[in-house]
């Protein structure tokens, strides 16, 4: 167990450089005009060249990439070109608020997903039929356009909810709650009926195993046969479905902080794309990336447990 | 959120390469899919709307009365007239000619993306899977760090690199969707690798590159169709979304900007939010339908279950208030045959089809097994021998129809005359006490994420009510009994860790376990080898005497029958055409069937009778 979790750990931190490197010599494209872009049109090749040492962009890039490396490792990463706030602290003041809205939804789409998914499966009929046509809709549909949807009638024309957040440093949590409403149910949507389609055909398809029969052929009860054995054999594909969800999720939530004005990770990382501020957008990529290798080692720490030939190899 | 629809994307993989393996040459499947395509009225539907997209898309120079971006100052935001007929934008812009050459901008780029993707994935996809090797490791690793990376998060950076580009965003998107043409077509390659007609090309001389185009290729073209229909989609929904955040170039036309347009102008016109929003739906919306409907043409069984489920709705609600009535006054059983352990009386079994009729897999069978026998059920494969157990064990698939006659169990119907459904709430109470059942594949029949002694334990505790530390120790006896010689280890074994052998004998194990009157084997020795076979027979030959049970033997090999049987009952095509003693039928088959079935087993042979009892004496010494 414990050397798994190191192995998978270490092949993450792999994960991490590789990705690290990939996206530094990306940026690395954009950064000529990096100085004109900060001190604007009137600036004297002078004056760019005092921000270009400033910004070590005088520097080869393998040194840059190294000092931001070294940096980066005692929790340094860097501060934001434009507003000189220092990454770490720009994250960790709107981490919270993305998170709690990924978190949310995922426990939400885990829970209403199966149980969906589930019910079509072993009745079938009409719930099945719900099922299949709720996953055409939710594919047609992209998740920022349901937000933009939910945000025009609820908020906008209803008004039952803000149209935009009223989060803000020490409100209570009924302004969380409120601001959060919507663009959590956005995040859901897509993330239920996709999620109950594919939990509903793995159920499906434990059902018709062999060993299935066998269990009701040895007297146990339908209700166990279903929620012992067929959802925990289920169970690995369902999780895939869900870590991948998550991924997705962390792209979708910047769009939805956008529509909904949340003071998260989001409307931060589309500033600092258009601005092509370095420090920011890898601050943004190194964690999506962490977030990412935390939740695949997890799930494969899930699968362990529920399958034991896993557990073995 | 983008990434599932990948998903669902994949899952078809899996099966759909069987069409097109069934299928002699490409040309046949395809002109029959296209057909049963064009049936489908979601594909019409769906094909409709796309060609009418694509045609917007292709003449949008002609078609559209503007320039995307000429602007008339002195007619903002205006409401639908006869020049502009769905009004215009904040910059007095035409919406009707943006969402036209929107159309051409976003749906090119989003081909562009599949394309990309395709050119990576699909060569990627056939070297992986038919040669698998290092190079198959390498694109694995890759391939996992790919579908690691949030799609939208990357497609920032790269913006930030490259500045606003709907091309390069679009290429990038393709490289970062390109796994899931490789996972699809590695795992399609992987399954015909080692069919025997890609065996038999490579013996016959075909280069490689000959059998991958000709062999492979047939295989993975459709899933790989199913799947670009999908990652238009995506690719249309996550470019809109990047132009929607502002990220895109403002100088071009697609459906993003205008939403990006739209949702600044959102308290004044919200309209224009609509027509964007509307293109896309309808766009991603007709290529997951037309995926769905390939997909549906290809797995046509899948189409005939709807069908099959609706015609019966109605016929399932009468069925289910005459089975209440039923349920009132179960009839008695005819005086004279209670003593029987079961007894079939004029069984059908059927299948309702598409077109309303019902295929019946079991017409018109009668016999009894009484207490202390061994009943053999002979038959080729499909012959409604294993239907015809099942439905006395009530484990028939949901969708048969009991369409005549009667089971009853010691007296009792379980299938009673008139009733098309198996009454569970009769059989739960006798399944795993009174009849239990040893089936034919031992692997696939053990749960694999519960150790054996679970499996073990879990119905004698449920069935009999004692204690958990009495069912293991009743368990542990019982490994024993079934000849496995380490009891203990076995019990904490899990199903992959033993042996098929030890696994039938598990099985054997569970289905005494709570000491049934009557054992139903179907097939149990035919996945064993020869060896073991000899052992599993003795096995219920020695229980059957012990313990007194009735014992129904489905196999399709007379061998068993000869070394096991009391009597048999010999079925073809669904229909029970011979009846008797096992001598009787061995020596002098009356019905051609029975002696065509015999000659092909025991042609030029002595009877194996003498070679298998040798054996097991051997063994019970």
């Amino acid at each position: 167990m414990i050397p798994f979790i190191l192995k998978r750990l270490g092949s993450g931190v792999v994960v991490l450089l590789a990705v690290s490197i990939l996206t530094f010599s990306l940026l690395y494209v954009s950064s000529g005009s990096i100085a004109r872009n900060i001190l604007g049109d009137q600036a004297t090749p002078e004056q760019l060249a005092v921000k270009e040492a400033e910004l070590g962009l005088d520097q080869p890039i393998i040194t840059r990439y190294f000092s931001w490396v070294t940096s980066a490792l005692g929790g340094d990463l860097g501060a934001s070109w434009f507003t000189s706030e220092p990454v770490a602290n720009a994250l960790a003041t709107r981490i919270p608020v993305t998170m709690t809205m990924v978190v949310v939804a995922m426990i939400l789409i885990s829970i209403i997903a199966t149980l969906i998914g589930v019910a079509a499966a072993v009745k079938r009929g009409w719930v099945d039929r719900l099922v299949q046509i709720g996953a055409i809709i939710g594919d047609s549909i992209p998740g920022f356009v349901i937000g933009i949807i939910l945000v025009t009638i609820l908020a906008i024309q209803m008004g039952l909810f803000p149209a935009t957040s009223t989060i803000s440093p020490g409100v209570g949590a009924d302004a969380w709650v409120l601001s959060l409403t919507l663009p959590v149910i956005a995040l859901l949507i897509n993330g239920v009926t996709g999620g109950a389609q594919q939990i509903r055909s793995a159920v499906i398809k434990q059902l018709e195993r062999d060993y299935v029969r066998t269990l009701r052929s040895r007297g146990i009860g339908e209700r166990e046969v279903l929620f012992k054995h067929v959802l925990r054999s289920a169970a690995p594909a369902g999780l895939t479905v869900l870590s991948l969800q998550l991924i997705g999720m962390l792209g979708g939530v910047v769009i939805l902080e956008s529509i909904f004005a949340l003071p998260g990770m989001g409307p931060m990382a589309v500033t600092a794309t258009i601005q092509s501020d370095q420090p920011v957008v890898m601050g943004v990529v190194m964690y999506t990336v962490a977030v990412v290798i935390v939740v695949n080692l997890m799930v494969d720490l899930l699968n362990g447990w529920l399958n034991p030939k896993v557990r073995v190899s | 959120m983008t990434e599932s629809v990948e998903t669902s994307a994949l899952t078809p993989a899996p099966g759909s390469p069987a069409p097109g393996v069934s299928g002699q040459t490409g040309t046949v499947v395809r002109s029959t899919v296209l057909r049963r395509l064009f049936k489908n009225p979601l594909g019409i539907i769906a094909i409709a709307i796309l060609t009418a997209l694509a045609v917007m898309a292709v003449f949008a120079d002609a078609l559209a009365p503007f320039d995307e971006n000429f602007a008339n100052i002195s007619k903002t935001l205006a409401a639908p007239d006869a020049v502009n007929i769905l009004g215009t934008d904040s910059s007095g812009r035409d919406v009707w000619s943006r969402l036209l050459f929107g159309a051409q901008l976003t749906l090119l780029s989003a081909l562009l993306c599949a394309a990309v993707a395709i050119l990576i994935g699909l060569p990627a996809g056939l070297v992986a899977g038919y040669y698998a090797g290092k190079f198959e490791a390498v694109a694995n690793w890759i391939v996992g760090i790919l579908m690691s990376l949030p799609g939208l998060i990357v497609l920032m950076t790269i913006r930030s690199a490259y500045g606003p580009s709907v091309w390069i965003a679009m290429i990038a998107f393709g490289v970062l969707i390109s796994p899931s043409y490789f996972r699809l077509v590695r795992s399609a390659v992987q399954s015909v690798r080692n069919e025997l007609y890609v065996d038999a090309a490579r013996v016959s001389g075909l280069s490689d590159l000959r059998i991958i185009t000709r062999h492979i290729f047939s295989v993975v073209r459709a899933p790989i169709i199913i799947q670009t229909a999908a990652i238009t989609g995506v690719a249309i929904a996550i470019q809109s979304a990047l132009e929607f955040l502002g990220l895109g170039d403002p100088a071009k036309a697609t459906w993003g900007v205008m939403l990006s347009e739209g949702f600044k102008n959102v308290y004044l016109t919200p309209s224009l939010l609509f027509w964007p929003a509307f293109a896309m739906a309808l766009a991603i919306g007709s290529l997951v339908l037309l995926g769905n409907a390939i997909r549906d043409a290809l797995e046509d069984g899948e189409k005939i279950k709807h069908r099959r489920k609706k015609a019966h709705q109605a016929e399932d609600a009468a069925a289910a208030s005459a089975a209440k009535a039923a349920r009132k006054t179960i009839a008695a059983v005819d005086a004279g045959t209670e003593h029987h352990l079961v007894k079939v009386t004029n069984l059908g079994v059927g299948y309702p089809q598409a077109d309303g009729s019902i295929k019946k897999v079991v017409d018109d069978v009668s016999f009894h097994v009484d207490r202390g026998e061994i009943l053999g059920i002979v038959g080729e494969s499909g012959s409604g021998k294993s239907q015809t157990a099942f439905s006395i064990l009530g484990l028939l698939p949901d969708t048969a129809r009991i369409v005549a006659g009667a089971i009853q169990f010691d007296g009792n119907y379980t299938v009673a005359p008139g009733e098309d459904k198996v009454n569970q709430d009769r059989l739960s109470k006798l399944r795993g006490k009174r009849i239990s059942y040893i089936p034919q594949e031992p692997m696939s029949n053990l749960d694999p994420a519960f150790t054996i002694g679970y499996q073990l334990v879990t119905p004698m505790v449920r069935v009999l009510g004692i204690s958990k530390a009495e069912a293991t120790t009743r368990a542990m006896k019982l490994l024993a009994d079934v000849g496995i010689v380490h009891p203990d280890r076995t019990f904490k074994a899990y199903p992959h860790e033993v042996s098929g052998g030890m696994a039938q004998r598990v099985l054997i194990a569970g289905a005494i376990s709570c000491e049934p009157d009557l054992i139903i084997a179907d097939e149990p020795t035919t996945a064993l080898d020869v060896t073991v076979q000899a052992d599993v027979l003795d096995l219920i030959r020695d229980l059957q005497r012990r313990l007194g049970v009735g014992v129904i033997m489905v196999t399709h090999n007379f061998g068993v029958v000869a070394d096991l049987c009391d009597r048999v009952v010999v079925m073809q095509n669904g229909r029970l055409v011979e009846e008797g003693p096992v001598r009787e039928i061995l020596r002098n088959p009356k019905e051609s069937y029975t002696q065509t079935l015999l000659g092909s087993m025991l042609e030029g042979k002595e009877p194996m009778t003498m070679l298998v009892s040798a054996t097991a004496k051997e063994n019970a010494l």
